[in-house]
C-alpha cells in the first residue's frame, strides 16, 4: 500500500511538473527556441502571485485572473522587443539571450523580493485531503493535477481546432510559406509566447502554493521541466503531461527507497529513457 | 496610368549573378500572362519580387494601385496575391483542409463556419476534396500541385502566381490542371503563370514574356512569339537558321 501511495502522490506531483514543461514545450514547438529562463518565469509568476495577494488580500488561486494575463503581455512585449530579433538559422543566440534573461530576472527578484524563501497562504486548501480507498490524498495536489489536465487539454484544443492553433502550426512547419499565406511571424511568435507564459503563470502559482520558492530555484524547475518535455517526446502535449507523471513518480518512489534519492530517481529515469528512445517516449509522428 | 500589378524598373542582384535587370512589365485585371525562359532565367526570383519575400535593389512594385514595394510578404498576401511553388511546400505536419483553413482565416480574413465552406468548395474546384483529411505530407505529386493551387486560392486571390504547377505531370493530369486553371482564370482572377510545358501555358494565356538572364526579351501574342527567332535560339537552344 505505501508503494501504490508513493506512486500516486507521484503522478500528482507530476501534473505540477507538466505545468512547469506546458509553457517549454509550446515555445520549442512553435518557434525551435528553447528558453533558458523558463524555470525563472515560473519563480517570477509565484512571486507576482505573492504580490497581488499581499497587496489585495486575495486567495492565490483568485490571483491567477490578475497574473495570468499579466505574465501573458509581459510574454508578448518579450518576445515583439528581444526574443525576435534572436531567432534565425542559429540556435545559440536564443539560448545565450534568454540565459542572460534569466541571470537578470534572478538578481531582479533577489533585489526586489530578497532572498528570504516566501510562500503563498492558501488557508485550509493546503492541508485538505479526501480519502481514497485507503489512500489519503491531497486535495491541493489533486486540484494541481486536474487544472495541468486542463490546461494541456485546453492547449491541445487551440492547436487542432482554432485558427489561431492552425497559425501556430503553419508557422512551426514553414515560416517562409506562412508569410506568403498573410502570417506575419513576429505576432504569431509574440502570441505563442503570451500563451505559453500564461500557462508558466498557473505553474508559479501552484509552486508557490505547494512549497517554499526563493529567487534561486528557477534553475532547479526547468530541469523538471526539460525532463518531462523530453520523456514525453517533443512537440507532443500529451506526451508532455506523461512525461510529467513519469518523473513525479521515479521520484516519490525513488524516495520511498531512501530520501536522498528524490531527485537522483528522477534523472535516472531520465537518462535510462533517453538512452532507450532518445526521441522521447511519444514523439509527434510527422508527416 | 499603372496597370493592376506594374513592375517599374525592378532590379535585383545577388553579388556578380543578376536575376531581375531592370525589368518592367504590367499585367492588366483580368489577364492571363505566361512568363517562359531557360532555367536560372530569373523567373521565380521575379515572384519573389513581386509578393516581397525578395525585396529588389532598385524598381518599384505596384499592386492594385498601391506602391507595395516596402510591403513585407504577410501585408501583400492579405493584399491579394498569393502563388503556388514549383517545388510543392505544403505546411506537411497538417491536413489538406487544415494547409486549406490557414489560407482562408489568415489570408482571405474568413472565418468560422464561412471559413469552412469556402475552403470546401475550392477543394471541390481542385479535386482534392477526398482527400481533406489526409497529412499534406501523404499527398502524390499532383495531389501537392493541387494543393499548392488549392492553398493560393483559398488566400483568394486577385493576382494568382502559379511556379511551374504542370511540371513532372502525366498528359492526362495535366488536361485536367489545365481546365481547373482555365475556370479560375474565367472566374475573373487575374494569372502569372511560369510554366514550361508549353501547350499547357498556351491553353491558358493572353499573352507571353520571355525572360532570360533576369531580363525581359520579348513580349506579345503567344504563338507569334514562341514563333520568333530569338526565342527559338535563347529558350529552346535552337540556332534560328537550323
Amino acid at each position: 500500500m505505501e508503494w501504490v501511495n508513493a506512486v500516486v502522490q507521484g503522478t500528482l506531483l507530476g501534473g505540477l511538473y507538466a505545468l512547469f514543461a506546458a509553457g517549454l514545450s509550446l515555445i520549442f514547438g512553435v518557434m525551435r527556441l528553447v528558453n533558458i529562463a523558463h524555470g525563472d518565469m515560473i519563480v517570477l509568476g509565484a512571486y507576482l502571485g505573492l504580490s497581488v495577494t499581499a497587496i489585495l488580500g486575495i486567495h492565490p488561486l483568485m490571483a491567477l485572473i490578475i497574473v495570468v494575463p499579466c505574465m501573458a503581455v509581459i510574454g508578448y512585449v518579450l518576445q515583439r522587443s528581444i526574443l525576435n530579433q534572436t531567432l534565425g538559422g542559429d540556435l545559440l543566440p536564443p539560448l545565450l539571450v534568454t540565459f542572460g534573461l534569466s541571470v537578470i530576472l534572478q538578481n531582479a527578484l533577489l533585489e526586489i523580493y530578497t532572498a528570504d524563501p516566501q510562500k503563498m497562504n492558501a488557508g485550509s486548501l493546503e492541508t485538505a485531503s479526501v480519502s481514497v480507498g485507503g489512500l489519503s490524498l491531497g486535495v491541493l495536489p489533486l486540484l494541481t493535477f486536474a487544472i495541468a489536465v486542463a490546461v494541456i487539454a485546453a492547449l491541445q484544443w487551440t492547436f487542432y481546432r482554432t485558427a489561431l492553433g492552425r497559425a501556430f502550426r503553419a508557422t512551426s512547419d514553414n515560416q517562409e510559406i506562412a508569410q506568403l499565406m498573410g502570417l506575419n511571424r513576429r505576432h504569431i511568435f509574440g502570441l505563442a509566447m503570451a500563451l505559453a507564459l500564461g500557462v508558466t503563470a498557473i505553474a508559479g502559482i501552484m509552486l508557490g502554493i505547494r512549497t517554499s520558492f526563493d529567487p534561486s530555484i528557477g534553475g532547479g524547475r526547468l530541469i523538471f521541466g526539460f525532463e518531462a518535455v523530453i520523456i514525453g517526446g517533443l512537440g507532443n502535449l500529451w506526451g508532455t503531461l506523461a512525461g510529467g507523471v513519469i518523473l513525479g513518480v521515479a521520484q516519490t518512489v525513488g524516495a520511498k527507497i531512501d530520501p536522498g534519492w528524490q531527485l537522483l530517481a528522477g534523472h535516472l529515469v531520465f537518462l535510462a529513457i533517453l538512452a532507450v528512445r532518445p526521441n522521447g517516449l511519444f514523439p509527434r509522428i510527422s508527416g | 496610368m499603372t496597370a493592376f500589378l506594374q513592375l517599374d524598373q525592378v532590379t535585383k542582384s545577388f553579388g556578380a549573378v543578376t536575376v531581375a535587370d531592370e525589368l518592367t512589365y504590367g499585367v492588366e485585371a483580368g489577364e492571363a500572362l505566361g512568363v517562359i525562359g531557360p532555367n536560372g532565367a530569373g523567373k521565380t526570383s521575379m515572384f519573389n519580387l513581386i509578393t516581397g519575400t525578395l525585396q529588389p535593389n532598385s524598381g518599384k512594385v505596384h499592386f492594385n494601385g498601391q506602391d507595395v514595394t516596402s510591403m513585407n510578404a504577410a501585408k501583400r498576401c492579405r493584399s491579394g496575391m498569393a502563388r503556388s511553388f514549383q517545388v510543392p511546400q505544403p505546411f506537411s505536419g497538417m491536413t489538406v483542409f487544415e494547409n486549406a483553413m490557414v489560407a482562408a482565416t489568415q489570408a482571405a480574413g474568413l472565418s468560422g463556419h464561412e471559413a469552412e465552406k469556402f475552403c470546401l468548395e475550392v477543394l471541390e474546384q481542385t479535386e482534392l476534396l477526398d482527400r481533406a483529411n489526409t497529412l499534406a505530407g501523404g499527398l502524390t505529386l499532383l495531389g501537392r500541385k493541387r494543393l499548392e493551387l488549392t492553398r493560393a486560392l483559398c488566400a483568394r486571390p486577385k493576382l494568382l502566381m502559379l511556379d511551374e504547377i504542370a511540371g513532372g505531370l502525366t498528359e492526362a493530369e495535366c488536361a485536367s490542371l489545365v481546365k481547373t486553371i482555365k475556370d479560375i482564370h474565367a472566374s475573373g482572377v487575374t494569372i502569372i503563370w511560369i510554366e514550361h510545358v508549353v501547350h499547357a501555358l498556351l491553353a491558358v494565356v493572353d499573352r507571353l514574356i520571355v525572360i532570360d538572364f533576369g531580363k525581359k526579351i520579348a513580349e506579345g501574342e503567344p504563338h507569334a512569339i514562341m514563333k520568333s527567332p530569338e526565342v527559338q535560339e535563347i529558350y529552346l537552344g535552337i540556332e534560328a537558321d537550323a
